[in-house]
């Protein structure tokens, strides 16, 4: 889904362009690069920027209001700690998932891999509400909560819980074919050196994988920060208490303060902005490593 | 460890060690986090009574919800798969300024908030947008209708096709057209004949990602939808729209519907995915 393929190197367009057989007419070629970047155009770059110019409509003194606004910040703060759970929780998950499927042949491997998977198909409301069904208050283990006084749905642990639903299978499904590929053949060889399991993960098995690695966590943490409806199920909406950036921006939006909402909106863009830098710059430094190994 | 004799790896793979406990470690967060929590879902809704589940997934409104959400999640796949296809040979083909910059950023509903996607998109196609003000002049109205449920469904697919075309297209080898071309094929018969029935697999696989990806989409859709009753509601929002009323039962019963058809559709996909890489093995 969002990797393709991390190692898949982009090769030049000019062999096609200067192959007759591989090239169109250059009224077809003009015509079809002119209804893509007019697609482009009109469904991709045109939101992004409308997200800037809308915040900054009303100048950068209401921008930077909107930002400092005591909400804001306590929205800014709890969207932080849930990804900083959520996060690593994946990271460990997807880490001990690959390894046991890359690295050994069992019954039953393909359904656990399209069990991982599961989440993504699952619609962000249906995330949402699985754990109202657990934890809400008349859920299975709502009176049981009540009783012990302990806040599940309608506070923070919710909003965790279905940020690491919806994030789930980010690192897994970026690590599973990536260790499929390398084999197993190095880590073998520093077992039977006579390395331990943990070293051998760390100096054999890591330096392969970091970029895979990476890549997840970044697309992990993107998720993570920007969830809508698997959190606006469990959150409650209560303001400076259990409202992460997204839904802050509900909120100031459906009050018609719309610069306000754009202001934190451009926030999560720019966060946006960064992680398709980052990605872009991992998948050079991964075809790099794939080119220096071949 | 019940679960490393359950999976029994072959003999001969046993020289790493950590089987027992990673694949324990990822069936238990597994079960914890996504299977039990998806259980409950029918598990409550087997407690419900045929009559009344019937009665909550086939009420009109809910029923108008599933009209929309599903004929709006095909007409957005299938716009993208035919605009995806364009912008993935572009991006594969032709040599243009920019382009660098366009393939990093075709990636951007994946990492930009639904929320944020969703308010950009009201901006820009409301009455006073800039695509709206053209717009609307002409009698299209686009926010606040079902056509805005489109617009953003359109967005959020968008990397779908052109991340599943895109690396079938840079492995096509050129002697396959060479051949085609060789033998007196127009540049058009090539492209219908030879290129499409190798891409065919990926494509539908895209656009099945697409699809099934619209169908549960709710953040990027509820701002710009207007959610009026029978008309701009989708089937997530209904399950909200119950949630807010406390009617527990009803959310769980819709909630059930949509989990069995991304099931089924995860099914296809899983299938369209094997045939895809038989296919492309097969020309490789």
């Amino acid at each position: 889904m969002a990797a393709a393929g991390v190692l898949h190197g982009r090769a030049d367009a000019r062999r096609y362009e200067n192959n007759a057989a591989t090239r169109e007419a250059p009224w077809v070629k003009w015509t079809l690069l002119g209804i893509s970047l007019a697609f482009f155009a009109l469904f991709l770059l045109l939101p992004l920027v409308a997200v800037f110019t809308e915040a900054l409509r009303k100048g950068w003194v209401t921008y930077l209001t909107a930002l400092s606004d005591d909400d804001a910040l306590s929205a800014i703060k709890l969207t932080l700690i849930t990804a900083a759970i959520a996060v690593p929780l994946n990271l460990v998950f997807g880490v001990s998932a690959a390894w046991c499927i890359a690295k050994f042949q069992f019954r039953g491997k393909h359904f656990l891999t399209t069990l991982i998977d599961l989440p993504f198909s699952v619609s962000p409301v249906v995330a949402g509400l699985i754990y109202v069904l657990l934890f809400g208050a008349h859920g299975w283990f709502g009176g049981w909560l009540a009783a012990n006084d302990i806040k599940i749905i309608f506070a923070v642990p919710g909003i965790v819980l279905a940020t690491v639903f919806v994030t789930f299978p980010f690192v897994a499904r970026e690590l599973i074919p990536l260790m499929e590929a390398q084999g197993r053949e190095e880590e073998e060889a520093a077992t039977v050196l006579g390395a331990s399991g943990w070293q051998t993960f760390w100096r054999v098995t890591l330096p392969n994988i970091k970029w895979g690695l990476l890549y997840g966590v970044i697309l992990c943490n993107a998720r993570a920060f920007g969830e809508f409806g698997a959190v606006s199920v469990v959150s409650g909406h209560i303001r400076g208490q259990t409202n992460t950036m997204p839904l802050h921006v509900e909120i100031l939006y459906n009050e018609y303060n719309f610069a306000a909402a754009f202001a934190v909106a451009s926030l999560l863009a720019l966060l946006a902005l960064v992680t398709l830098g980052l990605k872009s710059f991992i998948e050079w430094k991964a075809g790099q490593q794939s080119r220096e190994s071949e | 460890m019940s679960a490393a004799t359950l999976f029994n790896p072959t003999r001969q793979t046993r020289v790493l060690p950590g089987f027992g406990l990673s694949l324990g470690y990822t069936l238990v967060y597994l079960s914890l986090l996504v299977l039990i929590p998806l259980s409950a879902v029918f598990l409550k809704t087997a407690t419900l009574g045929w009559s009344e589940f019937w009665a909550v997934v086939s009420a009109p409104r809910v029923v108008a919800s599933y009209k929309l959400s599903f004929g709006a999640s095909l007409l957005a796949a299938a716009i993208n798969a035919v605009f995806g296809l364009m912008l993935a040979w572009a991006l594969v083909r032709y040599t243009f300024p920019g382009k660098k910059l366009i393939d990093a950023l075709v990636d951007l509903p994946f990492a930009l908030p639904t929320a944020v996607a969703g308010i950009a998109l009201t901006a820009l196609y409301a009455g006073n947008g800039w695509v709206g003000s053209i717009l609307e002049p002409l009698g299209l109205k686009v926010a606040f209708t079902p056509l805005g449920v489109l617009v953003a469904l359109v967005f959020i697919g968008v990397p779908f096709v052109v991340r599943t075309v895109q690396p079938i297209l840079e492995d096509l080898e050129t002697e396959l057209e060479e051949a085609a071309a060789s033998l007196g094929a127009q540049r058009w018969q090539t492209f219908t004949r030879v290129i499409l029935p190798i891409l065919l697999p990926a494509l539908l696989t895209g656009f099945a990602l697409a699809f099934a990806r619209a169908v549960g989409e709710y953040g990027s859709v509820i701002f710009i939808a207007g959610n009026i009753p029978m008309v701009s509601e989708i089937t997530p929002l209904m399950i909200i729209t119950k949630l807010e009323q406390y009617d527990y039962a009803g959310a769980n019963a819709i909630a059930a519907v949509m989990l069995v058809f991304s099931f089924a559709l995860l099914l296809v996909i899983n299938l369209l995915q094997a045939w895809s890489a038989k296919r492309t093995g097969r020309n490789r």
